[in-house]
């Protein structure tokens, strides 16, 4: 019973999708919303029911569909195993976590897109890619074999790619599908290498046995680990916007908010956190790999966090944030505490998919404004969406009792002592906390408070639907604490427990861990008094005129520019020179060659009878002279 | 099994066509279709009763030709030679149905020559006497230069006589390496014979079995195929009438990789994997530049012609790799592109029936008029790419993964090519089909039919098959389990 | 009979090849294009002679007389080709006649 909900687990939503692409210009709103919604529904009460299955005594549950493929190196060897490659899932703690986010949320996001995407032309073709993207991510993270979950890991690279570019008839929009499609792909080749790398060193890619095959083969600091290690950290970064590969995220935004909400901050962002959790046992042998990881999430979380600084469109904000928080995962990853990583990714779902809907909410009361330079003064003619991102920005900003300071007070207090993070990367954390807390109010005060800037009047949507999964999200973030216990539980028996040393860490720790939000909320309280102000002090404040600097960190510390530089261009360059393929010119000089001797023998051919006459009087004198001249010779000799 | 019943079931139908469209009008196209059903039908049935192992070869056929010289009219088959030419009937039907509105103008004589071409291809698979192969050889090639230049482009005959004479320098190298191999297996044995399981016995001297393997290998890599003699393939797929460019990417192309499968690889076993880095470089290299080459171009068809390229690298690179993974991997990279190269052509030729165009500088915005047609392409650009869950993905992950086994660097550099199939994948998909619709000359939006109940079944089928094969890859791979034979004669030869 | 020196006979016959071979080239009338193609035919006649005779052979003579038939043929239907360029042309300027030009 149990098996076969978890074998069907993705299918509901995929049943749904083809109904929805085979019929779905047929069909009316109400018929693809509860479709669209329906099969989303019956996979998360089905997760649930799959995980309360799961205990101490059953801590996996496995399923096997179909036969994929076989690897088989060498059939004549029968001591190797064929490698087989199935259309399995499997269920642990961890994959538990990820399903009931990704069902859970995605039941409510399909909600809230039910409503905010209602009268759109395409509305069951966007639910159709909301529903496939449900599928390829469950399976991603119920595959029992790093192919499956390449499969899926492509899958909502596809998905992400079809809903950015959703609205097609933008160009901008369709070039940042485009952006976020490729430079995903690099990284996913990265670990695509990874997985033939694997495969060569170990015989299979079940990911259950890895552990256990890679402790009896390599010992921690080999090369082999360290290289598959770094490769899959290429896909994770990747997919999930860190530092080389970022760029993608901000530009994503192009796509409809629900999608924002579901891909780019709830679930498909998070697969690189997902991936590299799953794989600690590779990861655990190459500790250097492991220091690499916390270095690149501090990087980019105290990158992100300035970046969003400077931004002016409330979702590039959301945007940067997310890649920010994503940051402390990878931190938290790198630094050996797995589960409070996915704590934290479990509880970040939570509150940026309360956080971006609630900016959805807002941004269709607004008539699709985006700029924060004209919003202003929503706190009182926006109560409930105002009421609902203020929770999110609380959870956002980790102040105490919401669901965001368990997970982030959790990765902080284990950075100080880990063996590969250490006091550094808690300073870079601890400095993250506070640039949160100073976007996250810079954001407040500029969409709430002050004077209206906004010229149309509000529309704010009615729809029980929108209200209903915007209550449910802003629940689940301020109480998602509580699930600490349960998840640790859960998770212990996964990720190894790191040796640290504990006594050496100061006293001060936790304080200063717990002060920073409100230092930064102070600090934003007064740096940014113009902003919340009614009647500004200086008048040029709302004008957004932005200096280099801010110019350069609005664009993302200017990474687009440098890749531009260094790969697109080269790149175009490179096709647009050699656009007539030089080894067909090569080939073709052949033809030229020919085609030149023709018009020089051609020219002989002149057709006067006369000329053709004297040719051949003067050949024979010239091969008469030069047969008497060989003879003499031959005599002389 | 007949398969000479099939073949010349095939030619008389085109002629029958030919004739009687003379006749009356429009006929051509129903004899072709009913052949080509007929003699599907025919095989597929024989296919199911037949209970012979095709794991290696099995002769069906074998009579005297020409007798002063040994040779025979010899046809064999094995799994291999099974599925291409399964995969020759099915494309031939998808022929068919493409040119249904597309042929205007001596209809008659365009069926027979596209009747003609694929017996002639099926006769290249089947061959097992080394004259009659290179007879076959000929006979696909003929009809195949007719269709370009009769029934192609504005510059057709440019295209048509280039394709031409690549292939025909190319198998002249062939056939002197066929009578040179005639030759020493009569001061062998005494006896003249162009038999290919006679073949399989002689003994070669280092240097001459490296000439000889030479000899076969250009011809082959000509027709594959590979940098650096490819260019003829763009020019020709992009002059090439729709079915000529289905046929060609589909199924032509497919001859010169089952050329290096039967002949360069069991002939010369020692001789090929001394060659094999050369080869193996010579894909790679096909790998990214097919795929650089393919982002760079502006027409439609062009660019598809160049991922064929790119993917035929794949090819070149896994079965040279010597192992049971690549061959794998190489056998379904056939058939995945095939079905997927196939797909985007007649798509291709859809989109050009509707705007008279193939530069992508005049398209644009397609989806708001063509949904399924915006759909369908999305799905064979992704098949393209080697999206997960089609069957090119596996062919690519088989490819890759066999190929690392033998060459690491080279794999991983090959690998790239995964992004630069990605840029053009999606440089094409997008801006045919998104983007701002384009406006004609009077500012109205052009919109475009979509696909008829005709083209829907065509871009229905092949998806299916290509997701089916991707989801299930057994149902190809399960005939190649044990018949890892590149596997086993490069272990004979010492190579691994 | 005081035999006159083959070198003297070959000097003769050279020169009135000569002669015909560069009538052939330069002039442009036909008519007397073919005039000069007998003169070189004679000149050839002329070396065959003076060899049989040196050599006491017929065989020189009745080479010379092969070529007198064929310098008769070569004449008649020389002047009937040039009857038809007249017809055709209005013109005997060889230089009309260049169709086969590459």
């Amino acid at each position: 019973m149990t098996q076969t909900l978890l074998a069907f687990l993705p299918f509901y939503p995929l049943i749904s999708f083809l109904l929805l692409i085979g019929f779905g210009q047929r069909l009316s709103w109400h018929l693809a919303s509860t479709l669209s919604v329906g099969a989303m529904a019956l996979s998360a009460i089905s997760s649930f029911i799959v995980i309360n299955q799961l205990s101490t005594q059953v801590p996996v549950i496995n399923v096997h569909l179909w036969e994929w493929f076989v690897l088989n190196l060498n059939a004549n060897l029968s001591d190797v195993t064929p490698a087989k490659i199935n259309f399995s899932f499997h269920l642990d703690g961890l994959s538990a976590v990820m399903i009931s986010v990704v069902s859970g949320i995605g039941f409510l996001i399909h909600m809230f897109a039910a409503a905010y995407m209602k009268g759109d032309e395409n509305f069951s073709r966007f639910m159709a890619y909301m529903n496939l993207f449900i599928v390829a991510m469950l399976i991603l993270v119920l595959a029992d074999n790093l192919v499956l979950l390449y499969l899926g890991w492509e899958g909502v690279g596809l998905c992400s790619f079809l809903l950015i570019g959703f609205w097609y008839k933008e160009k901008a929009n369709v070039l940042a599908a485009r952006k976020a499609f490729i430079v995903t792909r690099v990284g996913d080749t990265a670990m695509a290498i990874g997985l033939f790398m694997l495969f060569k060193e170990l015989g299979h890619l079940n990911i259950n046995d890895l552990t256990a095959t890679a402790k009896t083969f390599w010992v921690a600091g080999d090369e082999a680990p360290y290289w598959i290690a770094l490769l899959l950290l290429g896909g994770a970064v990747g997919k999930s916007a860190q530092l080389p590969l970022q760029t993608w995220l901000p530009d994503a935004m192009a796509g409809p908010t629900p999608v924002s909400a579901l891909i780019h901050a709830a679930t498909m962002v998070t697969a690189g956190v997902y991936l590299i959790a799953r794989m600690n046992g590779i990861f655990l042998l190459a500790p250097e790999v492991m220091s690499y990881v916390a270095w690149l999430g501090a990087a980019t979380l105290l990158l992100a966090g300035i970046a969003a600084l400077a931004q002016n469109d409330i979702k590039r904000v959301l945007a940067y944030s997310t890649m920010s928080q994503i940051g402390y995962m990878m931190l938290s990853l790198g630094a050996g505490a797995f589960s409070a990583g996915v704590f934290h990714l479990m509880t970040h779902a939570f509150f940026k998919a309360l956080l971006f809907l609630t900016a959805g909410a807002i941004i269709l009361a607004l008539h699709h404004q985006q700029n924060l330079f004209k919003m202003g003064g929503l706190l009182k003619r926006l109560p409930f969406e105002a009421t609902l991102f203020s929770i999110g920005l609380v959870c956002l900003m980790a102040l105490p009792g919401s669901s965001g300071f368990f997970s982030k007070e959790a990765i902080i207090a284990e950075l100080w002592s880990s063996t590969t993070a250490g006091p550094l990367l808690w300073y870079c954390a601890i400095f993250g906390a506070l640039l949160t807390s100073i976007y996250s109010c810079r954001l407040f005060f500029l969409a709430f408070m002050g004077r209206r800037r906004f010229e149309h009047e509000l529309q704010p949507s009615t729809s029980q639907l929108l209200r209903i999964s915007l209550l449910v999200l802003a629940l689940l973030s301020v109480i998602g604490g509580v699930f600490a216990n349960t998840l640790t539980l859960s998770l212990s028996a996964l990720f190894p427990v790191l040796p640290s040393d504990p006594i050496n860490e100061p006293q001060w720790l936790h304080s200063v861990a717990i002060v920073t939000p409100f230092i930064g909320i102070i600090f934003s309280w007064l740096y940014f008094a113009d902003y919340r102000a009614v009647e500004p002090a200086n008048a040029n404040t709302f004008q957004d005129k932005p200096s280099v600097f801010v110019t350069f960190c609005r664009q993302g510390l200017g990474f687009d520019a440098l890749y531009d530089l260094l790969l697109v261009k080269p790149y175009s360059m490179l096709a647009r020179l050699n656009r007539r393929d030089i080894f067909d010119q090569l080939i073709m000089l052949n033809a030229w060659y020919v085609s030149i001797c023709h018009d020089v023998l051609k020219s002989s051919q002149t057709g006067k009878l006369r000329w053709y006459a004297a040719a051949i009087g003067l050949m024979t004198v010239l091969l008469l002279l030069s047969l008497t001249i060989e003879s003499f010779s031959r005599g002389a000799s | 099994m007949n398969i000479t019943l099939v073949m010349f079931s095939l030619v008389l139908g085109g002629a029958l066509a030919w004739y009687f469209e003379t006749i009356r009008t429009h006929s051509a196209r129903w004899f072709a279709l009913l052949t080509v059903l007929l003699v599907s039908g025919y095989f597929v049935l024989s296919l199911i009763i037949i209970e012979t192992d095709f794991s290696t070869l099995q002769l069906l056929t074998r009579i005297s030709w020409i007798s002063s010289f040994n040779i025979e009219y010899a046809l064999a088959v094995d799994y291999l030679s099974l599925v291409l030419v399964s995969l020759t009937l099915l494309l031939a039907l998808i022929c068919v149905l493409v040119s249904w509105q597309e042929i205007q103008t001596k209809t008659g004589f365009y069926y027979f020559n596209l009747l003609a071409s694929i017996a002639g291809i099926i006769g290249v698979f089947t061959a097992v006497d080394m004259f009659l192969f290179f007879f076959f050889w000929e006979v696909m090639l003929l009809p195949m230069t007719a269709l370009i230049a009769i029934w192609g482009h504005e510059n057709k005959h440019f295209a048509a006589l280039k394709f031409f004479i690549f292939t025909q320098v190319s198998s002249l190298l062939m056939l002197v390496a066929i009578i040179a191999m005639a030759a020493i297996h009569f001061q062998q044995t005494g006896r003249v014979s162009f038999f290919y399981q006679d073949w399989l016995t002689l003994e070669l001297s280092s240097s001459t079995s490296i000439y000889l393997m030479l000899g076969f290998f250009i011809a082959f890599a000509v027709k594959l195929p590979s940098i650096p003699v490819h260019s003829w393939l763009p020019d020709a797929h992009t002059q090439a009438p729709t079915a000529g460019s289905v046929l060609l990417a589909g199924v032509l192309l497919k001859t010169g990789a089952y050329g290096l499968i039967r002949f360069v690889l069991h002939l010369f076993p020692s001789s090929s994997s001394d060659f094999a880095p050369v080869a193996a470089v010579l894909g790679v290299v096909s790998i990214l530049y097919g795929a650089k080459m393919a982002f760079a171009q502006q027409d439609v068809k062009r660019l598809i012609a160049y991922s064929s390229i790119s993917h035929m690298g794949f090819v070149m690179l896994a079965l040279f790799s010597f192992n049971a993974i690549a061959y794998q991997g190489a056998i379904l990279t056939l058939v995945a592109h095939g079905l997927s190269s196939g797909a985007l052509f007649a798509l291709a030729g859809v989109v050009y029936s509707r705007v008279h165009s193939r530069d992508l500088t005049n398209m644009g915005g397609f989806w708001q008029s063509a949904p399924r047609m915006g759909g369908f392409a999305l799905a064979f650009a992704a098949a393209a790419f080697g999206l997960p869950g089609l069957a090119n993905f596996v062919a690519e992950f088989f490819s890759l993964v066999g190929a690392y086994q033998r060459y690491p660097l080279l794999t991983i550099v090959a690998a790239l090519g995964l992004i630069g199939s990605a840029i053009y994948g999606m440089v094409f998909f997008q801006s045919v089909f998104q983007g701002d619709a384009k406006k004609d000359s009077s500012g109205e939006q052009v919109s475009i039919t979509d696909l008829t109940a005709r083209e829907l079944l065509v871009f229905s089928s092949l998806l299916v098959l290509l997701i089916v094969i991707g989801i299930y890859p057994n149902l190809i791979l399960a005939f190649f389990q044990d018949a890892n034979i590149a596997l086993a004669i490069a272990n004979q030869a010492g190579a691994l | 009979m005081s035999a006159i020196p083959l070198s003297h006979i070959l000097i003769l016959a050279c020169t009135l090849f000569t002669i015909g071979f560069i009538g052939v080239i330069v002039r442009k009338n036909t008519l007397f294009i073919l005039m000069s193609l007998e003169v070189m035919l004679n000149a050839v006649g002329v070396a065959f002679i003076g060899a049989g005779s040196v050599w006491q052979q017929a065989d020189g003579q009745v080479m010379f007389i092969l070529i007198l038939t064929l310098a008769a043929a070569e004449v008649a239907l020389g002047l009937a080709l040039l009857i038809q360029m007249q017809r055709r042309f209005n013109s005997l300027d060889i230089d009309l006649l260049s169709k086969l030009k590459g």
